[in-house]
């Protein structure tokens, strides 16, 4: 994770086109100020930083399943359960997969697991636009790239 | 079986939280009921679930937006119903 730049996700795991999910990983940072005051000596990630992780997670499903063409933004969460404390330096498994897709909108759900135990679940509404600006859509291809995003997987 | 009319009112009602007796086939989802696009959203998916079908909502924004359509074609509730009623006819046309 890159908290500071709010990029959370560190790679794709898997990415099923079909089946329309996706899993990736992310490692939450060791050390970082924003466990300086969440908590004082008792150090937790911010829930709305994991529903921010999750919803990170389903945007690349959705930058997917819309071959880039489409930006998703964050529009409604729908219900997110805190199942469990996520400690600084655990890694993160986050699955996502699409439950609706709508005319302009989304609906995702999503759980983060930590050792293959289910930490924090969401359902998570986004709306999509077609790309506002080049420089966006640059951006997202290059952390594509660094993400590991399996290009291949797009339509020609 | 109840209407398509009836099955949209229920959703609204319960989706908005809007007396459903305030909720007539005459009523703008907008103008009368005070609707955002955020709340149309979770609308039209309960109306994309119960119907089986995908409301056009970008196509008719794009007619709104363009002066093509009055969003009292796509928006007072009986309008709304009859295009519903249109897709799942469509819908069960292509499917046959």
């Amino acid at each position: 994770m890159r908290i500071e730049y709010f990029q959370l996700i560190d790679r794709i795991l898997d990415l099923n086109m079909e089946e329309k999910t996706i899993s990736v990983e992310a490692q939450v940072p060791k050390e970082s100020t924003i466990f300086e005051g969440h908590f004082p000596g008792y150090p937790i990630m911010p829930g709305v930083l994991l529903i921010e992780s999750m919803a990170q997670t389903s945007g690349w499903l959705l930058l997917a399943l819309m071959n880039f063409e489409r930006m998703p933004f964050l529009a409604a969460v729908k219900e997110a359960k805190m199942r469990g404390f996520v400690a600084p330096g655990e890694v993160l498994t986050i699955e996502a997969n699409l439950v609706h897709e709508g005319s302009g909108y989304a609906i995702t759900d999503n759980k983060i697991k930590v050792a293959g135990k289910l930490r924090c679940n969401a359902t998570i509404m986004f709306t999509h636009i077609p790309f506002p600006n080049p420089d966006l859509r640059g951006h997202m291809d290059a952390m594509a790239e660094r993400i590991g995003f399996p290009k291949q997987a797009l339509l020609p | 079986m109840s209407s398509t009319f009836d099955q949209v009112a229920t959703i609204i009602a319960e989706t908005c939280d809007i007396p459903r007796d305030t909720i007539t086939p005459d009523s703008h989802a907008i103008d009368d009921l005070g609707i955002d696009s955020l709340d149309f959203l979770d609308i039209a998916f309960a109306i994309d679930k119960a119907f089986g079908i995908k409301l056009p909502l970008e196509k008719w924004t794009q007619e709104v937006n363009d002066g093509k359509a009055t969003t009292e074609q796509y928006f007072v509730l009986k309008n709304l119903c009859a295009r519903i009623d249109e897709l799942v006819a469509a819908k069960g046309a292509g499917a046959s």
